[in-house]
């Protein structure tokens, strides 16, 4: 009842006053965290043609700009989940709607955002959370579902949750190049629990051990055969001939886009860092479940990380029972610059609650948020355009009724690019609809 | 190695849990759910229950004091929905009608889940198979007793259930191109494949517990007067068919689409019998009325939807849709790992439909309990019932929050000061334990490889 009267309130509100370009827009008497800056209580945020130009304590109205009085709320900048499917999984189950792993070891040149579904119910079900901005990766990371696991599944694109096309969401095609690193399969390893009832089956440790070398060197030449194709490219070599795989990788081996480097396992980020090191690409670690050793490694090198969700049971039966809720503050704490993301579809609108779950456990709260702002904007290479409340970057903020991170609070309005984006989804229509059911 | 492990980790968990005592908590604000917030509030346990709660409690001089000044104090966490601690498989999936199966055969009181989920101020979990059949096996109430035996675990004087299946679940070992629960090539499609024939296999199962009703009410007839009949052969399958007939068993029926959920309520109205709850029941906001006149509680998700079709029509506003039609509505986890914070699964509704704060923990608390038919032993701080509390450090509705201390009949089964501070030995010893086990230098073989790794799915149960 409360969201019925919450909507009918807004539409009834007076103070909009309708006039310039749809993306420009006046917020005013509202609490602003920037999160790049201190707070300002009772402030207004300026937006024209989609692009921040003022923030502060008084902020005059501008010729015909729509103002909206943000009665006392909170204002904070859109929130980023930093690794989903959102746009190319529908039902999960139903292999019709899903466009993930694609057939093949080496997808470098797929692109995610030419598939996104920008009609994905999925849409606007997570940006009712408060996620004007997702990365969407081609690969669902599934490890252990199949035999012949890809190791370069395509290219994540960062993208708004808001428009017409997915030409017009995408902030950031080809935003990272997503990668499953392979591991040893051995113990615990990916699929283990089925590998450790299956046991008659599983292969010795050093012929697993052969394998996991013979996969790297595998990648190394793929790697290789990239740099010759540049080399020949350059060069304008007479029987030179276009390739569209290996020029997919261009901008990976010339350090320009980063690899988003699956990595589970303490041993597996070490590798994946000696393997960025010998190759000299940029990575991300994406989805560790355990720090180890790797903090100094990770700091030392500069490698961002991109945390799963917090919301996982512990790797092994005598892990400490808050092993993953802590897992972030261990990040922290080792100098490590890292983001949220959870790297699925049905939970994406979740990640603040990821992040809010590192904070019960020792994460400051300010480290939580830049984990959805800021930080992500950062590590994706997007935060001269988003992740804060600051002049000159695209209009994407919220406001809420409270923290953002709690569940208990109430995301009111959303501003993508300074336009105002409907919080509707089907979660809400069919409330609303089965609620008149006498 | 693993078992050692385990071992270990039980018996220095099992040392935590403390005597039935005399405790005063005080200086909390104590969530009873049923009766207000108190605020600076005390609460007193004794022999294992509630004996007192107020602003001022006066405590026996023997009473151990715990001082909750600034945390906040609610009853333990009740999960209507868990398949925690089954040793072995979830689903006896070769049958459409398993109900021979008990649950209570197969508790594993040493699954590690147990006291990961008490550290999340779990304290009940009605633990139940998976949904591969139509009518499934024998669900059995558990108290999370980490260190107890299985037989001191299940819960004293809470009435066993039976678990129904409707919709994809049941209905796909019957479909040519799946099957979940067999493995290899061409597995053997199992009657039923749709959801006419799950209708078919439950009302054909209670038709035959009826003739076998009958026949043993003919049989104890005709001993009452005195004669020497034959008895009538037993059936175990049948049997608990009859006791859920005769109110001695509760149904709780998975089940997602609104269709099925009518379906199975005029079967047992035709049948006579009651359907105890509707689990999942992610459509349940379609056919609330219809759920409250049949007496049914409905335990469903806070906000799953999406990973098959039969849950694309799912809404997270369900649980207030149906709480405001007047339906029993509590919140499930049908996860080890949901299960371990089913208060910020409470908090959602808050956001999803406008729940109080009151309304929302009592989807976790109180109304599991009713659910349960144990709403006069626990699911609120009232005097007299079992002194099954959670501890937190703020209020449990906040996702800053976390849980502190467990008492389950007033023994405490989690405290977190005590699990950090034996960390180091643990740490220690596991280091020992591996040297005596000569590791290999790639340390591989510590522990157990996870049910929840990566590609051990668990979507078999939702």
């Amino acid at each position: 009842m409360r969201s019925i009267l919450g909507f009918l309130g807004f539409a009834l509100m007076p103070v909009a006053l309708w006039a310039a370009g749809d993306n420009s827009v006046l917020v005013r008497n509202v609490d602003v965290h920037p999160v790049t800056g201190a707070d300002i209580r009772n402030g207004a945020v300026l937006v024209i043609d989609g692009k921040i130009v003022e923030v502060g304590a008084h902020v005059a109205p501008h010729g015909g700009v729509k103002v909206v009085d943000g009665h006392g709320l909170q204002l904070y900048p859109g929130l980023i989940n930093a690794a989903t499917n959102v746009g190319l999984s529908e039902v999960e189950s139903l292999r019709d709607t899903i466009d993930l792993d694609e057939i093949g070891t080496f997808n470098p040149e797929l692109r995610a955002e030419v598939a996104f579904n920008p009609s994905s119910e999925h849409v606007e079900v997570t940006r009712a959370s408060g996620i004007t901005t997702v990365i969407t990766l081609p690969g669902s990371g599934g490890r252990g579902r199949s035999a012949t696991a890809s190791v370069i599944t395509g290219q994540g694109a960062l993208m708004h949750l808001e428009g017409w096309t997915w030409e017009e969401m995408a902030i950031k095609p080809s935003a990272v190049m997503d990668m499953l690193f392979p591991e040893i399969q051995s113990g615990g390893g990916r699929g283990g629990f089925a590998a450790f009832l299956n046991q008659g089956a599983t292969r010795s440790y050093a012929e697993e051990e052969r394998q996991y070398k013979q996969k790297l060197a595998q990648i190394s030449q793929f790697f290789d055969e990239a740099r010759r194709y540049e080399i020949a490219k350059a060069a304008g070599a007479p029987e030179f001939k276009r390739d569209v795989r290996l020029e997919a990788m261009i901008p990976v081996i010339d350090g320009k886009q980063s690899l988003f480097v699956r990595a589970e396992r303490e041993r597996m980020i070490k590798d994946a860092i000696e393997f960025a090191d010998k190759e000299k690409v940029k990575i991300i670690i994406a989805d560790p479940r355990e720090l180890g050793s790797t903090g100094s490694l990770l700091k030392e090198h500069n490698i961002p990380v991109v945390l799963g969700k917090t919301f996982q049971l512990p790797m092994r039966d005598d892990d400490p029972y808050d092993a993953p809720y802590t897992l972030p503050n261990d990040f922290y704490k080792a100098g490590v610059k890292f983001c949220f993301g959870t790297f699925d579809t049905e939970f994406a609108r979740n990640v603040p609650f990821e992040a809010a779950q590192a904070a019960a456990f020792g994460l400051p709260k300010e480290a939580a948020l830049r984990g959805l702002t800021i930080n992500s904007a950062q590590i994706l290479g997007a935060d001269n355009e988003i992740g804060s409340i600051e002049k000159g970057k695209v209009g994407d903020f919220i406001l809420t009724d409270g923290d953002p991170l709690e569940a208990k609070t109430n995301i009111k309005q959303m501003f993508i690019g300074g336009r105002e984006v409907p919080l509707e989804s089907r979660h809400t229509r069919e409330f609303e609809k089965w609620m008149k059911r006498p | 190695m693993r078992r050692v492990l385990l071992v270990v980790i039980a018996a220095c968990a099992a040392a935590a849990v403390s005597r039935a005592e005399t405790i005063l908590i005080r200086n909390a604000t104590v969530l009873t759910i049923t009766k207000g917030a108190i605020e600076n509030g005390s609460v007193l346990i004794e022999n294992g229950k509630i004996a007192a709660i107020g602003k001022k409690v006066s405590a026996p001089a023997d009473a151990t004091i715990v001082d909750a000044s600034g945390k906040y104090l609610m009853p333990g966490i009740i999960d209507c929905h868990s398949h925690t601690a089954i040793e072995g498989g979830v689903n006896e999936g070769t049958l459409s009608d398993s109900s021979m199966v008990n649950i209570k055969d197969v508790i594993n009181p040493n699954d590690i889940n147990i006291y990961r989920s008490l550290a999340g101020g779990l304290t009940i979990s009605n633990v139940l198979h998976g949904s591969a059949n139509a009518i499934g096996g024998q669900t059995i109430v558990v108290k999370l007793r980490w260190g107890k035996s299985a037989q001191e675990m299940i819960m004293e004087g809470a009435k066993p259930g039976i678990k129904f299946a409707l919709g994809e679940n049941p209905k796909r070992a019957g479909e040519p191109s799946q099957n979940f629960f067999s493995q290899g090539a061409a597995p053997e499609r199992r009657y039923p494949g749709t959801r006419m024939g799950v209708e078919e296999v439950i009302r054909e199962s209670f038709a035959e517990a009826k003739n076998y009703q009958a026949e043993w009410k003919d049989y104890n007839d005709r001993v009452a007067k005195g004669e020497h009949p034959i008895p009538p052969r037993k059936d175990l399958r049948l049997e608990p068919l009859v006791e859920v007939m005769e109110g001695q068993r509760y149904v709780h029926a998975h089940c997602y689409r609104s269709d099925e959920i009518l379906m199975l309520i005029r079967v047992a109205d035709e049948m006579g019998f009651k359907i105890r709850t509707f689990q999942h029941v992610l459509e349940g906001y379609k056919v609330a009325r219809e759920i409250k006149e049949h007496g049914a509680g409905a335990s469903t998700f806070s906000d799953w939807w999406s990973y098959k079709i039969e849950a694309f029509d799912a809404t997270p506003y369900n649980a207030a849709i149906m709480a405001k039609k007047g339906v029993v509505v509590s919140l499930n986890s049908d996860s080890d790992e949901l299960q371990r914070h089913l208060n910020l699964e409470a908090a959602k509704t808050m956001r999803y439909g406008g729940m109080t704060p009151t309304e929302a923990l009592a989807m976790v608390t109180i109304n599991p309990a009713k659910q349960l038919g144990i709403d006069d032993k626990v699911g609120s701080i009232e005097v007299g019932k079992s002194a099954d509390l959670a501890l937190f450090d703020q209020d449990p509705l906040s996702n800053y929050s976390k849980c502190l201390r467990v008492w389950i009949d007033g023994h405490q089964y989690f405290d977190r000061d005590k699990d950090l501070e034996t960390r180091p030995k643990f740490n220690e010893e596991k280091k020992q334990l591996l040297q005596k086990e000569n590791a290999p230098a790639t340390g591989q073989r510590t522990g157990r490889p996870v049910a929840n790794a990566p590609g051990a799915s668990e979507e078999a149960y939702r």
